[in-house]
């Protein structure tokens, strides 16, 4: 505190009162973006001399965001992969569903693959929404090896030409290191007769710092390429998120906001960041 | 969990020496509510904290003035509070004067209800009870074939007259369990409701039709131990709504920073009753917040550690064990092995060393210790002849290639595990007239891990006296 005393005084700020620097610095570190990140953010604004505090720390946050491409990348004429990895009850398999449903809705053919063979009526549950979709999956025995579910499923969809396969992998803790191995057999495998051109982590937007840690440790194991956050139809905001975005420069590619399948949309810079701030 | 907290205070407390003046104090709550807030706790927590824990300083500030270990009665200020904090008393489960004990479990989406109904029915199950699970997540697809699946592999009946996936009428489902288990004389019920939001008014509508429907005699809300600033504002919003009687915790086995806990205890005022720390169905245990402090603050949970050595080894053998000790008989392999099994009673060895003091810095090494590694030197032993494993004197080359061959691993793991084992026996032979012997002491343990704790113990001995008082516990 004594540091952002001598802030207070050393930063007399535009017309913005102390108190409303307080406020703000309160709403976001209530959405998880974390106290360092939310320091650095508004030393930052405050240099700016603003009138508006929200919109200084706006544009403050817009600099921070990742240059990537948010879509999803596609390149015509074969199998593209999509792996959708995380911990457990981020909602993955419903993610991989409504990323199914989404892609399908662009008009391209589309497989899944559950491999998600630990969780109990894991692979039921990705069934019934598939079935609901109308898109094919691939499965094993409960209990199978994951990776000759995704080796069965990349086989497969590239004999049938199919345009995205998007494998449902099963959640696990980022601190058990041999689940992390067999993800990255999961990955490895599916290389081998086909590049993996999007691993998508799911990140629930209830999660506090931990999610830097997720991040950290998925990105190592398998090499991330974009976010979805999950569950921003409850009271979270999914801070941690923006935060692993500036944090490690990956975009958040969508939001998730509800049971039903069509609740799946892309990442809006806009909404998302005022949401950090309500 | 909550390492990242536990080494913030330890690396707080170093820097406390000799007298400690006021200003010094208040510095130190700010801190820690830094610290708390760092590691998820909410805001207002961390506050009402910082601002509980300098109002003891103060009431105590005579005294940690006049006592010539400062630290350690700062120490014990923090861990007052934070027991309290807690929850104070370990709560435990009421049971109704009518059975069936009807238990409802509600929380977010993801938070792990489904795999948890199964762990608290496994639970039961072992305390000699007969519960019934009760499918009333209708909302998730498949919800109800994975309870069906857990209370398969867990031997416990499951009640699912509905196929779920959207269809059917939660409160109908709860009420017919209710009373499925009153004909089928079950003495717990557990009703597993659908994941939803604090503020979906649709869905807290729900819930609140079944609570009346079947008057719960406990409620329990679940909840990740990696929820963020969040938890508070959704306990809230479930305490206010549907109400609830305790907590339940679940993936403490992760790297979760744990504010959560904090957090949804101070906001609602509700213990927290269980914790579920694995993936494995029997990773779930009462939660004690006196022992959770003393983790959290680098002591380790020796309580925890003790009733689960005494659970696992039976009484006889331990007993036999300890005769031929005093008779002067050699330990053998025959001992090993059955020291062996003990220990696989007892659970995993990363959880066990997690429960030791000390530990906190070598969570990683801990957390990747090789389970198999057990599994291994039990197949070397199995394939010894009972002469050898009585005499592993007559264990010559032959002899250990036949046992290589045997076990499938090569020789050079034979003979260091037999090297191994003739230090323990050593070992064995010095501790000889002292108390029973360590259900651990046969084990070549992983020679880093030993390493390194006696490291850190050299450290905290010629360390400052803080310091070393918060990692020696006196």
């Amino acid at each position: 505190m004594s540091l952002f005393k001598r802030l207070f005084n050393a930063i007399k700020s535009g017309s913005v009162s102390d108190n409303e620097w307080e406020e703000i610095r309160v709403s976001l570190i209530e959405s998880d973006l974390g106290v360092k990140l939310t320091d650095e953010l508004i030393n930052m604004a405050k240099t700016t001399k603003p009138a508006d505090a929200k919109e200084a720390i706006m544009a403050e946050v817009k600099k921070w965001l990742s240059k990537d491409d948010r879509t999803i990348k596609f390149t015509p004429g074969r199998t593209n992969t999509i792996l959708v990895v995380g911990v457990n009850g981020t909602g993955k398999t419903t993610s991989t569903a409504k990323l199914a449903f989404h892609l399908k809705s662009e008009k391209k053919t589309i497989l899944l693959a559950a491999a998600d063979t630990f969780r109990a009526a894991a692979v039921e549950q990705l069934q019934t929404w598939a079935d609901r979709i109308g898109v094919e999956v691939v499965h094993g025995e409960s209990n199978a090896d994951p990776a000759s579910v995704a080796f069965s499923a990349i086989t497969k969809a590239k004999e049938d030409q199919i345009d995205y396969l998007v494998v449902d992998t099963a959640g696990r803790l980022h601190t058990k290191e041999n689940l992390m191995q067999e993800l990255g057999k999961v990955l490895r495998v599916i290389e081998k007769l086909s590049p993996v051109d999007e691993v998508l982590l799911v990140i629930d937007a209830t999660t506090g710092q931990n999610g830097m840690n997720q991040a950290r440790v998925f990105i190592e194991a398998v090499g991330v390429t974009g976010l979805i956050i999950t569950k921003l139809d409850g009271s979270a905001k999914g801070g941690v998120g923006m935060a692993v975005e500036k944090e490690f420069g990956l975009p958040i590619k969508y939001m998730g906001s509800g049971e039903q399948i069509s609740d799946l949309a892309p990442f809006d810079a806009e909404r998302f960041i005022e949401g950090l701030l309500e | 969990m909550f390492e990242a907290l536990g080494q913030r205070f330890t690396s707080i407390f170093s820097g406390l020496r000799g007298k400690v003046s006021q200003a010094r104090l208040d510095q130190f709550s700010e801190e820690i509510k830094t610290a708390l807030i760092e590691s998820d706790v909410a805001l207002e927590v961390a506050n009402r904290f910082s601002a509980q824990l300098a109002e003891k300083f103060n009431q105590n500030s005579d005294e940690i003035n006049i006592s010539i270990n400062p630290a350690q009665k700062i120490y014990e200020l923090v861990n007052s509070q934070l027991v309290q904090t807690l929850g104070g008393a370990t709560r435990r489960l009421k049971y109704a004067k009518n059975p069936p004990t009807v238990i409802l479990l509600t929380g977010l989406q993801g938070a792990g209800k489904t795999t948890l109904a199964g762990k608290l029915a496994k639970y039961l199950k072992n305390d000699g009870n007969t519960p019934l699970l009760v499918a009333a997540d209708l909302q998730r697809p498949n919800a109800v074939n994975q309870l069906k699946v857990v209370g398969e592999s867990a031997g416990i009946a499951v009640f699912a007259p509905e196929v779920g996936n959207g269809a059917g009428d939660p409160v109908a489902v709860a009420k017919a369990g209710i009373k499925y288990a009153v004909d089928k004389v079950h003495n717990f019920v557990i009703v597993d409701t659908a994941g939803r939001t604090g503020i979906d008014d649709l869905l807290m509508k729900q819930i609140i039709d079944v609570r009346d429907a079947i008057t719960p005699d406990e409620i329990f809300f679940v909840v990740d131990a990696m929820t963020g600033q969040d938890a508070a504002k959704t306990a809230k919003a479930f305490s206010d709504g549907v109400g609830f009687d305790a907590v339940v915790l679940t993936k403490l086995d992760g790297d979760a920073r744990g504010g959560a806990a904090l957090s949804i205890v101070e906001m609602t005022g509700k213990p927290i009753i269980f914790a579920s720390t694995g993936e494995k169905i029997s990773d779930f245990t009462l939660f004690h917040p006196d022992r959770m402090a003393s983790r959290i603050l680098g002591k380790g949970d020796i309580a925890s550690l003790a009733e689960q050595a005494k659970s696992a080894i039976p009484e006889q053998a331990a007993q036999k064990l300890e005769e031929k000790f005093a008779k002067g008989e050699d330990f053998t392999f025959e001992d090993f092995l059955s020291q062996l099994e003990a220990m696989k009673n007892m659970g995993s060895m990363s959880k066990l060393m997690g429960l030791l003091p000390g530990t906190a810095g070598m969570k990683k090494q801990i957390e990747n210790f090789d389970e198999s590694e057990l599994v291994r030197t039990r197949a070397i032993i199995e394939s010894m002849t009972p002469l050898e494993r009585n005499n592993p004197k007559v264990l010559n080359g032959s002899r250990r290639a036949r046992i290589a061959r045997g076990s499938g691993r090569a020789v050079s793991e034979i003979n260091a595990l037999v090297d191994r084992f003739g230090q323990a026996q050593k070992m064995m032979k010095q501790m000889r007239g002292g108390s029973m012997p360590m259900p651990m002491a046969g084990l070549g343990s992983p020679p880093k891990i030993a390493q390194s704790n006696v490291k850190s113990k050299k450290k905290s001995r010629s360390g400052n006296p803080a310091k070393r008082a918060i990692e020696e516990g006196n």
